[in-house]
């Protein structure tokens, strides 16, 4: 998932003409659809650019644990939960890779961990929001899933190697995280009227949350030309977020389910739908650190951080006395 | 008797599969480093597929029809028959990893002997959960050597946390009448046998890990027979909420 709003250069999409022969090959490379990778030349606002948003989707991952892992231990069926821990245990895994490709890049994982830490590396604005019932775990997977899909499937097309490689084997295990979450939706759906109500409710309050994780409209997205130029981001915001409408509103049909829009319907004339306006200053406010849970979620990755410190200064006392005696040995 | 003895026999090895899930579960998104976690989420992912296996043939042994869901989400503390260390809260992370340590020393030699259990089920269920346990074993045992053999802090957390857990360790290895009815019949796994087993890893391991094992502490035990501690309701009031509250729905 996830990268919003990721600060490019801040300059306009500068011509061939006007670049340096260097530079000017490099973007040849990226409109021949030829991988960029680690070792190649790049200019530096491509590769800081590419930095901030594979650390900002690797920092998603590893957030995105929480509003779920809360419902771990309170699955209602074994089977369940050994559903929700695959998939949780599958979105460490994806920060994992992410940190990778990112080092790759010249970023260590202890440095975006700390720039996380300090606020200086955002992550997905949905994971601000929480996770009240068990129905929140079915909209989590079928609507942020949805829409990490969405905007994953095009970054398997990313002009750098090690971030489209890791989004190809991310796509394979997000699809199977959507479908249990829309099967979550099926169960709760075909359930008691409580159990439907629950559904209802979630997807009231995941629906617009779920929109906004696109990142802000192309009209006021200042760093997508140039992302868009080098191919770091081939899709734009405002296309990605139509296309999960369309797919997901008749998925919510088929459900029974009512999409939280009055505005929402059917444009014959465009093939697609027409949906109403997002509340973008909720959405600004909550990357500004003020939505339900930021503080929740930043004091738990700090407090996981802190009381681990002891156990990573353990390992790494231990791998020197090792290497020491192994010396002494020889 | 033989019959009961089967049915608690089978439930405490779901059992004890099933709290110690639970417990190692929570600390997915919180755990030190990346790598823990990912972990941590599969030792528990494994120790509920067990659960799965253990508590469904539990039903069938009964023979009253509860499933494997009926029998984790619809008993009350009383008819729980883990052992004390799984329920154990978890405490820092030292204390999390020397109860799975200690856990997972008895269930990879106890889950060796089922591999030859005279009831084909057990033998069964004990080869696929031997391989899991093995890696379980193997990642547990060599971080508390390396944290034991680590920094003065880490040595001392970690050997805090076998002071502290030590004494529940011993109700494992503890035989009562279920494991000896069912030891004769070749049913069950030889405590004696695992006990040796488990000593002579321990021994060497905790002396790689520069730690020393509490010398006559007296075990403390009841979970097998359904007396546990205050803390082990509390994980049940949180495991079967949604069964609870919404009784005969399906999810």
């Amino acid at each position: 998932m996830y990268a919003q709003e990721v600060k490019s250069t801040g300059k306009p999409v500068k011509s061939l003409d006007e670049m340096d022969p260097e530079e000017r090959a490099f973007q040849e490379r990226i409109d021949a659809d030829i991988k960029i990778e680690p070792k190649d030349f790049m200019p530096e606002g491509y590769r800081k650019t590419l930095i901030r948003q594979i650390s900002q989707h690797a920092h998603s991952e590893i957030v995105g644990q929480l509003p779920e892992g809360n419902w771990i231990t309170r699955a209602p069926t074994l089977e369940r939960k050994a559903i929700l821990l695959a998939k949780v245990q599958d979105e460490a895994g994806h920060g994992l890779y992410l940190y990778c490709a990112a080092e790759t890049l010249g970023a260590s994982r202890d440095e975006m961990t700390e720039q996380l830490l300090a606020g200086k590396a955002k992550y997905s604005s949905i994971f601000n929001y929480p996770s009240l019932t068990w129905a929140d775990i079915g909209a989590i997977g079928w609507l942020v899933d949805g829409a990490a899909i969405m905007n994953q499937v095009q970054l398997q097309r990313c002009s750098y190697g090690p971030y489209s490689r890791a989004m190809v084997r991310i796509c394979k295990e997000e699809s199977f995280h959507q479908r249990q979450g829309y099967d979550i939706m099926m169960k709760l759906v075909k359930g008691t009227d409580a159990q439907q109500e629950m559904a209802q409710d979630a997807l009231d309050r995941w629906w617009w949350p779920s929109l906004m994780m696109f990142g802000p409209p192309d009209a006021q997205s200042v760093h997508s030309a140039q992302s868009m130029a080098w191919k770091i981001k081939p899709v734009s915001n405002d296309e990605l977020r139509q296309r999960f409408v369309d797919q997901t509103v008749p998925q919510a049909e088929y459900l029974g389910l009512q999409i939280p829009d009055p505005d929402l319907k059917w444009n014959e004339a465009r093939g697609r739908y027409d949906f109403g306006k997002i509340d973008w200053n909720e959405f600004y406010d909550v990357l500004k650190g003020n939505g339900p849970c930021n503080k929740e979620r930043m004091a738990a990755r700090q407090k996981a951080w802190d009381d681990g410190a002891w156990f990573r200064d353990g390992l790494m006392a231990h791998a020197r006395k090792k290497q020491s005696r192994k010396m002494a040995a020889e | 008797m033989p019959q009961d003895a089967l049915f608690d026999y089978v439930l405490r090895m779901g059992d004890n599969c099933l709290v110690l899930a639970q417990r190692v579960s929570v600390w997915c998104g919180h755990a030190p480093v990346l790598e823990e976690d990912i972990a941590l989420a599969n030792t528990a992912l494994d120790l509920i597929g067990q659960t799965r296996l253990w508590l469904s043939y539990a039903g069938e042994i009964e023979g009253k029809g509860r499933s494997a869901d009926d029998l984790a989400y619809l008993r009350d503390a009383r008819a729980f028959r883990n052992c004390l260390l799984v329920e154990q809260p978890n405490g820092d992370f030292g204390q999390t990893l020397m109860r799975q340590f200690l856990f997972d020393a008895w269930h990879h030699f106890t889950l060796g002997a089922l591999k030859n259990s005279a009831d084909g089920r057990i033998a069964e269920i004990a080869e696929k959960a031997a391989k899991e346990v093995a890696y379980h074993l193997d990642r547990s045992g060599d971080l508390v050597i390396r944290l034991g053999d680590g920094t003065a802090e880490s040595h001392n957390r970690m050997q805090a946390a076998l002071d502290h857990l030590w004494p529940f360790a011993g109700e494992l290895t503890t035989p009562d009448e279920v494991d000896e009815a069912l030891t004769q019949k070749g049913v069950a796994a030889d405590l004696a046998q695992v006990e040796s087993q488990v000593s002579a890893y321990m021994e060497k391991t905790l002396a790689e890990a520069t730690l020393s094992a509490p010398k006559d502490a007296p075990v403390r035990k009841g979970g097998k027979t359904g007396l546990h501690g205050e803390e082990l309701g509390y994980i049940l009031a949180e495991m079967q909420f949604l069964q609870r509250a919404y009784p005969g729905a399906t999810w």
